[in-house]
């Protein structure tokens, strides 16, 4: 057999699968609820940042994997109450305060790191803890399943949960149904009670956890120190997965693993003399096309009549 | 007084919010340098005192000028464009490959390659400008897709096809010498494509504020219902704004390629289209005032890497001070408050000058 294909179709690269996937999986939950408030949030990766920062910091001076765990819950939940401050008190556009707050990630976590540490590469000099892996009782033990599925960061585990707590507030929950009501309608929504700010902000917090989390598994499980912009775009992926899930749970956990298996394999051949730049570009055109077929979808669904059809594109969607 | 501060008001809260980023640096210098004068000196005038550093503030403008007017044109049209960065790379990429393959004498040569650059960034905008129009698909995922796509397209287009392996590192081949932009100042790195991106934003503006076509690019980004009633054909408008975008934001990469490196050399992405957005921004999407915007970006930059170097300030401070800025004129609602007052004030005071002459 072919070399590539037996690393590819080995155990490891479905566990590298899940491994890559985590990061995205996290924040592109974030994305989702926003976008189902009807905000968009491209702040995640300033969240994600700023969280992996925290998250070091805490734990090298703490020695405590709980009070990190907080911190970093608490900054990314914070820039994103900043983010809904500024868009829903202040009125600021939230894509352009998004931009500002993900720049200000960039700069402060480099700005501070270097006041700390002296080093503006990575915290390397700082001793991080890192969330312990988990071998799953039974399933470790089952052949092929076990060597794939257990053994993985304690935070890959809560990424997965993550998925079943975000159906759950978004179709269990008053305040899931609020948030879906205040996306579908906000005026609708306002003239049954529902305070619309106030919701778009809780959704825009509860983005900023998912995003936390994200966040630290990259400095506290994938890697054991913070280095600058080490989320190196995911915060953007988690948009495109997102999207490409219909911000539906399972559908964006399904996207955020094409992402990982597109990445995981990119990082397979990057060895081999194949160009792995046409292979990574592969999710984003996905993503395109389905954003293209996902508009064709809604656009089939409204008035038949050509006139009428052009008038709903014109107020809906320009 | 309070006439002007009320007719004026944006630009002055624009002003008030660049002074209160400032303000934020000066604090942020005091709290951490050991030597807060010395650095204070670094940041503000060392940008202005070598002529090379005077000559990377222009050369580091060029390009996110044409950026951020490429971005400024979208905006005016109400599209959320964030694919300068995609154009600007896909297109500089694509015209590099054009010109190291080809050889025709420097009249041809230049433009052709310029004409190459803008042509792909205006294919790029126009897939995110149809999606937009025809079916109203999120112009924001797409462009940003669309950044994507140009990314590993181009890197691989480099990489695969036109990389000089004698370089040591991941280059291009270099450009021949009849498809350079000249650089005109002995010991600076100043090229014509500096000059060129101030002409072309100056044209920009007469576009978008002296002719129809501008006129339905602002009209419909104001008031779409009113432009459609006008009679404004607004998926050609919509279309036409990305398209003009793209180009801008593609000539804007190959400028900077034609005139410091000679080379492809960008293994990352430069970042120059999200300066755009900061500098569109800043510059209220009008082109002549973006040309100072960014010329203001990059001498933040400048002072930035210079306190950087001779004292002990991390550049990143720049970081946070643009956030700042860009946060707080962005915030409509900053500052309302005060102009609500003076309106209240001004009103009353006009009232009473109309009671004492009835």
């Amino acid at each position: 057999m072919n070399p590539l294909l037996k690393s590819i179709f080995s155990t490891e690269f479905a566990f590298a699968v899940i491994r890559v996937m985590t990061p995205l999986l996290l924040p592109a939950l974030g994305v989702a609820i926003t976008n189902l408030a009807g905000s968009v949030n491209i702040a995640l990766e300033g969240i994600m940042l700023i969280a992996a920062f925290f998250g070091v910091l805490v734990s090298a001076f703490t020695g405590s994997l709980f009070l990190s765990l907080l911190a970093g819950i608490a900054a990314g939940v914070a820039l994103a109450a900043i983010l809904g401050y500024f868009h829903l008190k202040l009125k600021a556009d939230i894509i352009l305060g998004a931009i500002a707050l993900n720049l200000f990630a960039a700069g402060f976590t480099i700005f501070m790191l270097f006041l700390i540490t002296g080093d503006k590469g990575s915290t390397s000099s700082l001793k991080s803890l890192v969330f312990p892996s988990v071998h799953i009782p039974l399933i470790r033990h089952i052949p092929v399943l076990g060597d794939i599925v257990s053994g993985h960061n304690v935070l890959t585990y809560v990424a997965v949960l993550m998925v079943l707590v975000f159906y759950i507030i978004v179709y269990k929950t008053p305040l899931g149904l609020r948030i879906r009501a205040v996306g579908q309608n906000p005026d609708a929504a306002a003239s049954v009670g529902i305070k619309v700010d106030r919701i778009k902000l809780y959704a825009l917090m509860l983005s900023g956890f998912f995003g936390a989390l994200g966040g630290l598994y990259l400095s506290m499980g994938y890697v054991s120190w913070f280095s600058r912009d080490m989320t190196a775009g995911r915060g953007f992926i988690a948009i495109a997965a997102s999207t490409l899930g219909g911000n539906l749970p399972m559908g964006t956990f399904l996207a955020s693993l094409l992402f990982g298996v597109v990445n995981a394999f990119a990082i397979y051949i990057a060895s081999l003399n194949v160009p792995s730049e046409l292979i990574q570009m592969i999710p984003y055109l996905v993503t395109l096309v389905a954003l293209t077929i996902f508009s064709l979808r809604t656009l089939r669904k409204r008035p038949a009549k050509k006139e009428e059809k052009k008038l709903h594109v014109d107020e809906a969607a320009l | 007084m309070e006439k002007f501060i009320l007719k004026n008001f944006t630009l002055i809260r624009t002003i008030i919010a660049i002074a209160i980023g400032v303000a934020v640096s000066v604090l942020l210098i005091y709290l951490i340098s050991a030597t807060p004068s010395g650095s204070l000196k670094y940041f503000f005038v060392g940008p202005l005192l070598s002529k090379s550093r005077l000559s990377n503030v222009f050369e580091m403008a060029a390009p996110i000028m044409l950026c951020g007017v490429a971005i400024a044109v979208a905006f005016q049209a109400e599209q959320f464009n964030i694919g300068a960065e995609g154009a600007l790379y896909i297109s500089a990429a694509v015209a590099t490959a054009f010109a190291v393959s080809t050889h025709m004498p420097a009249i041809l040569h230049i433009p052709l390659t310029i004409l190459i650059a803008a042509c792909v960034g205006a294919a790029w905008g126009f897939v995110p400008g149809i999606l937009k129009a025809k079916l109203g698909a999120s112009e924001l995922v797409a462009t940003l897709m669309m950044n994507y796509i140009a990314y590993f397209l181009g890197l691989y287009l480099i990489n695969y096809h036109f990389r000089d392996k004698s370089a040591g590192y991941l280059v291009s081949y270099a450009l021949p010498e009849t498809a350079r932009l000249g650089q005109f100042i002995p010991g600076t790195r100043m090229h014509w494509g500096i000059i060129l991106a101030v002409i072309i934003a100056v044209l920009v503006y007469f576009f978008l504020y002296h002719t129809t076509t501008g006129y339905e690019i602002r009209m419909t980004g104001s008031n779409r219902k009113f432009a459609r009633f006008g009679g404004i054909n607004i998926i050609k408008v919509v279309i036409l704004s990305q398209v003009i975008s793209g180009a801008l934001a593609g000539v804007g990469g190959i400028f900077e390629v034609m005139g410091i490196h000679g080379r492809f050399n960008w293994q990352t992405s430069p970042g120059y289209g999200w300066d755009g957005v900061i500098v569109a921004i800043i510059g209220r999407n009008h082109p002549i005032l973006i040309i100072f915007a960014s010329l203001f970006l990059s001498y933040l930059r400048v002072g930035g890497s210079v306190v950087n170097l001779m004292a002990d300030v991390p550049t990143e401070m720049v970081s946070v001070i643009q956030s700042v800025i860009i946060l707080l004129i962005t915030a409509e609602a900053f500052l309302s408050r005060w102009k609500y007052r003076i309106t209240v004030r001004e009103a009353e005071r006009e009232e009473k000058i109309h009671e004492s002459a009835s």
